[in-house]
């Protein structure tokens, strides 16, 4: 009893909020979408509002089950609640039906359910606990394997379900991991490596002249230059290399051009050949003034021009046909509006057709009449903007904000790094749900399946992201126990 | 210590999903409230605006006999965008079309010069008028072919094979009548000519609009807001005619085998009872699908059936001009109703006279008997009355003068404001013409113009306008402007003649005579007295014309008719007859003289005139 009254004073209130708002505008909203004119109780359980009531219910009985577990069981049952969902991942795989090529739900009675969404969750408290073991470093070569094998394993078993979308959330943890003391670098190399891609991609297509090379090899190789130009006239401050390597950049280039007029020359080779040129350049300043600044810039160099070389074969041999079409269209290459780019175009026309104020509560048209697919899983945002238009949809983007830097805040008070890890874990979670999901539907993000967390239709989700959820605030909790 | 450092790293972290976050709300911003495009996506999208065309408005007889009413046709359109997996060849065979048929249609839509405003989104005529039978199969399977729609509409039927130039016809609106009028869009039908035309802006009604929503799949999901937005068509106004479709139908009957017209006047209102041109056509041929075929057929035909002769053809009015003339002259002081001339038979000169009666000759007997000397010289005095002037001033001032009294007759002008679409004007010569013709003012003389003088020569008048002379006389100096709409704001258009009212009993007495003593004798009914006056016009092409004008009965009278049949000869053997069968059917109310009628009716004068 006792301990119960602990909860009510200790519980972050604020949070469980912004938790009961968004999974209320998202039943609203599941009503919304799926509500066909012959109008329906927002409780008729043959309707999606109405399962989805069933399942708000049931997660909020399960979420204050969830406070009422001893903290400390969390952390000791870390590796078993890891252990049992990866085999049941492993298990799903061999006996999940198959619903339209994926392998990842498991069928019990009236009743489906997604494992990977608790693999999560699962993933999340495996790594808090292995990271706040003792003596544990994140520098520590021998302590990165296991980390990337956490990591690894469920994401595997989940490409293995043929759930690409939901495998690449993992990479969610780059943040979490950032916090805990990873190079900084690595986040910036990340984005560096998607600008390269999207860049080689883009442009791949476009011939500087024909058989002379493409301008997304030359672009790129550009980008490597100015990084490296960048780096040394503003980081390291050697301004006299940095203007030598933009002069040299410069004349090759214009010796180039003018060679052009004799000769064909294949532009792609003279750019590798200017960027091999600048590594070979920063080597010698390296050696003859002993800086030891550039060993990294050149690496990182080299690997972006392999990276840039066998981008184009891995977009046409790793990605799927459909994969391929998805960024292609997002990149504004194809413009099928009735296949691939239907989708995205329609879920645009949906929200962009709701204005300022919306057309009001159940009279969106563009969901209403099918036009946008999936519209109560993961275009639900769609709904919000049609029907509620830009300031509706504004104000949801804001609860996730509010939600988001109540969660670092909530993070950033607690005294035990498992609690730590685990909270920025389950930001990070929802944040890279929350930028995939809403930057597919605007159409800024390429179309990876993932649902909007707590908003879109499904028990799976609902519950997975409510236990990740509910763990923590347990755990946050605890701190004031502690404490007496 | 390495803490206290990595702990700055959480405003790293809310700065990149603030700065997220922030963009995507831009992003919001830009599509929700910047760009419109989209909005114009969601509505081609959802929205199908479905035209109500609204019934078009019923036509009456004088009588309130139904004449013209709507029958349910259907047009098949098509949203080009729409179209897909379309199985051509059941969708051929269920509209009973050939395959090349259909490829010609298709790109006929698509071709921008031929359809105006063509758009891959918006429902384009692709076959028109069809019958219920017609799409009796594709109706069940419609569901097979998407992009493809039924849209219902009105075709016009009649009860009546009759009076087709009259009620004109409803055909696909031209490209000309879409640019001007914003009301029609490609694939609408109007009123093409007659009274359909000049009546279409209240005939057509108004046009509703039916907004459904449509789903992804195009399955129609119901009315969007509950029908709150849609527009309700109104029908069109009904319109009640002037004319006796039963007067109407024996004109038509006794007109057969014949090339001419009729056209019959109340002279009290200026309600026109009958209209009629031979050859004739059955109204319902141009309705439908059939229509753009027997159109062609009639357009080709030597005898011109689609001409309305009553309104349209003008024809020198001979004698039957004789009672205007008399009128003008007594009316300028020429000649009084006491004025004798001589003749001298057909040796009279300059002109012959075609009768053989005593001399001299009064004017009552000169109406009479049609005598060409006596208005000759009645022609003569009246416009050299002052004699000629100074370079023939005087003279022409009274040529002027005559011409504005024969004017005031309703002849040689359209009547302008008459809801008659198609009128020639008709021709009365003017000084001008005849200077220009003579090359100078004093290059010609009363004699030169003598043929002015029996309505021969320059005058050519359309036998809606000899009828209306006629109610001028009728009504002893005035007319109200001829026309088919029984409207009471159509009565008020009164034309004075200029001839005074004194001078018209003379002439009536005259005209009378024709039936009592003169060429009409024949014609002649018991208990009905008539007035009248027959024409024989000479004509480049065969025989003369049979003219036969007049009114009855003569106290009050109720009925003005023109008769012309073309190339048939005397104006008393064919035109009297036709005028007194019709008074007799007007004022009688019956046809007692049954073996005339048949006499008449089986009269052909042209072997080419078909019945249709
Ligand atoms: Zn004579």
């Amino acid at each position: 009893m006792s301990k119960n009254v602990s909860i009510k004073y200790a519980l972050d209130w604020t949070t469980v909020f912004f938790y009961v708002a968004l999974v209320f505008m998202g039943w609203i909203s599941i009503y919304g979408a799926s509500y066909e004119f012959d109008q329906s109780s927002i409780f008729d359980w043959n309707q999606r509002a109405g399962k989805q009531f069933v399942w708000i219910l049931t997660a909020f009985v399960l979420g204050g089950m969830l406070l009422l577990v001893d903290y400390k069981m969390y952390n000791f049952f870390a590796y078993i609640i890891y252990a049992a969902i990866m085999l049941l991942l492993i298990v799903t795989i061999f006996i999940a039906p198959d619903i339209k090529g994926s392998r990842s739900w498991l069928v019990l009675g009236p009743i489906s359910f997604q494992p990977a969404e608790l693999a999560k969750m699962a993933t999340a408290l495996a790594l808090s606990k292995f990271m706040s073991s003792y003596n544990y470093k994140l520098k520590n070569w021998k302590d990165l394997i296991p980390l990337a094998l956490i990591v690894l394993l469920p994401f595997v078993l989940i490409v293995l379900q043929k759930e690409t979308g939901s495998a690449l959330v993992f990479a969610a943890f780059l943040l979490m991991f950032y916090r805990e003391g990873m190079n900084g670098i690595i986040l910036l190399l990340t984005l560096f490596a998607v600008l390269l891609f999207v860049i080689v991609i883009r442009f791949s297509i476009i011939p500087i002249q024909v058989d002379q090379g493409t301008l997304g090899i030359v672009l790129s190789m550009g980008l490597i230059l100015l990084v490296q130009f960048v780096y040394a006239f503003f980081v390291t401050k050697h301004r006299k290399e940095a203007s030598f390597l933009l002069l040299g950049t410069l004349g090759l280039t214009l010796i180039s051009i003018v060679l052009n007029i004799w000769f064909k020359v294949n532009f792609d080779y003279v750019a590798l050949f200017v960027v091999i040129a600048s590594c070979i350049y920063w080597i010698f300043v390296e050696l003859f003034n002993r800086f030891k600044k550039y060993w990294m810039l050149v690496l990182i160099s080299i690997g972006s021009v392999v990276f840039c070389f066998s981008s184009d074969y891995l977009f046409d041999k790793v990605l799927e046909p459909h994969q391929q079409i998805r960024i292609k269209v997002l990149l504004n290459m194809e413009n099928d509006l009735t296949g691939a780019g239907y989708n995205v175009n329609q879920s645009k026309i949906a929200i962009g057709s709701g204005g300022f104020w919306g057309k009001g509560f159940l009279n969106g048209t563009q969901t209403k009449l099918n036009y946008v697919p999936e519209q109560d899983t993961d275009f639900i945002f769609c709904t919000v903007g049609e029907e509620h238009g830009f300031w509706g949809s504004t104000l949801v983007l804001v609860v996730y904000w509010l939600l988001l830097m109540r969660l670092l805040r909530i993070a950033e008070r607690q005294r035990e790094t498992f609690n730590r890890v685990y909270a920025y874990c389950v930001a990070s979670i929802l944040f890279f749900h929350l930028m995939i999901n809403v930057g597919m539907v605007l159409g800024i993000m390429p179309v990876i399946g993932i649902p909007l967390p707590f908003f879109s239709y499904g028990g799976s989700s609902l519950w997975g992201f409510t236990i990740m959820l509910f763990i923590l605030l347990r755990l946050d909790a605890s701190r004031l126990e502690r404490m007496r | 210590m390495i803490n206290d450092t990595l702990q700055n790293r959480r405003y790293v972290i809310a700065i990149i999903m603030s700065v997220v976050i922030v963009v995507y709300i831009l992003r919001l911003f830009s599509i929700q409230i910047i760009e419109t495009k989209y909005k114009e996506g969601a509505e081609s999208n959802a929205f199908l605006r479905k035209t109500q065309f609204p019934p078009r408005g019923l036509i009456y007889d004088r009588n309130h006999t139904l004449l013209v009413y709507n029958k349910p046709a259907y047009d098949i359109t098509c949203i080009m965008r729409e179209i897909h997996d379309l199985d051509t060849l059941s969708f051929c065979r269920a509209l009973n079309i050939d395959k090349k048929f259909f490829i010609n249609r298709i790109a006929e839509i698509k071709d921008r010069k031929k359809n105006l405003g063509y758009s891959s989104y918006t429902p384009q005529v692709f076959m028109t008028q069809l019958d219920i039978e017609d799409i009796a199969t594709i109706q069940q399977s419609m569901y097979k072919y998407p992009g493809f729609f039924i849209q219902n509409r009105t075709l016009r039927d009649y009860a009546f094979p009759n009076a087709a130039h009259v009620l004109g016809n409803i055909g696909e609106v031209s490209k000309r009548r879409i640019e001007n009028d914003e009301y029609y869009k490609p694939g609408d039908y109007a009123g093409r000519d007659g009274i359909e035309y000049t009546y279409e802006n209240t005939l057509r009604g108004v046009k509703g609009v039916e907004i459904l929503l449509r789903d992804a799949k195009g399955r129609i999901k119901g009315k969007y807001k509950n029908g709150e937005k849609d527009i309700l068509p109104i029908a069109g106004e009904n319109l009640t005619l002037t004319l006796d479709i039963q007067l109407q139908i024996l004109g038509e009957k006794l007109m057969s085998g014949k090339v001419g017209s009729i056209v019959a006047i109340e002279p009290s209102t200026g309600e026109i009872l009958a209209m009629v041109s031979n050859p004739a056509f059955n109204p319902s041929i141009l309705v439908g699908r059939q229509r753009s075929k027997n159109y062609i057929v009639l357009l080709n035909d030597p005898t011109k059936p689609l001409m309305n002769r009553a309104t349209q053809a003008q024809y020198s009015p001979g004698s039957s001009f004789k009672p205007i003339q008399a009128l003008v002259c007594q009316q300028m002081g020429g000649i009084t109703e006491k004025t004798i001339f001589s003749c001298n038979g057909p040796e009279s000169s300059p002109v012959k006279c075609t009768h053989h009666h005593g001399s001299p000759v009064s004017l009552l007997n000169a109406i009479e008997q049609s005598c060409n000397p006596y208005f000759w010289n009645a022609f003569r005095t009246t416009i050299e009355k002052d004699g000629y002037g100074v370079k023939n001033n005087i003279f022409r001032n009274n040529y002027d003068v005559w011409v504005d009294n024969v004017k005031s007759f309703g002849l040689g002008e359209k009547f302008t404001d008459s809801d008659i679409y198609e009128q020639s004007r008709g021709y009365i010569p003017t000084q001008k013409y005849y200077n220009k013709v003579y090359r100078s003012e004093t290059g010609w003389r009363a004699i030169t113009i003598r043929s002015n003088s029996i309505g021969q020569g320059e005058i050519l008048a359309t036998p809606l306008q000899l009828a209306n002379a006629m109610s001028v006389i009728a009504n002893m100096g005035y007319y109200i402007t001829p026309h088919l709409n029984k409207s009471d704001s159509m009565k008020t258009k009164v034309h004075r003649s200029k001839v005074d009212e004194k001078y018209f009993p003379i002439v009536v007495e005259g005209m009378s005579r024709v039936f009592e003593f003169g060429t009409a004798r024949l014609s002649k009914i018991e208990g009905i007295d008539m007035c009248g006056k027959t024409g024989t016009v000479q004509n480049s092409r065969g025989k003369d014309h049979s003219i036969f004008v007049g009114f009855a009965p003569r106290e009050n009278p109720k009925i003005a008719i023109a008769v012309v049949v073309e190339n048939a000869g005397f104006g008393s053997t064919y035109a009297a007859p036709v005028f007194s069968l019709l008074v007799e059917q007007y004022i009688k109310g019956k046809i007692e003289r049954l073996e005339l009628q048949d006499r008449v009716t089986n009269i052909v004068t042209n072997t080419n005139v078909k019945e249709r």
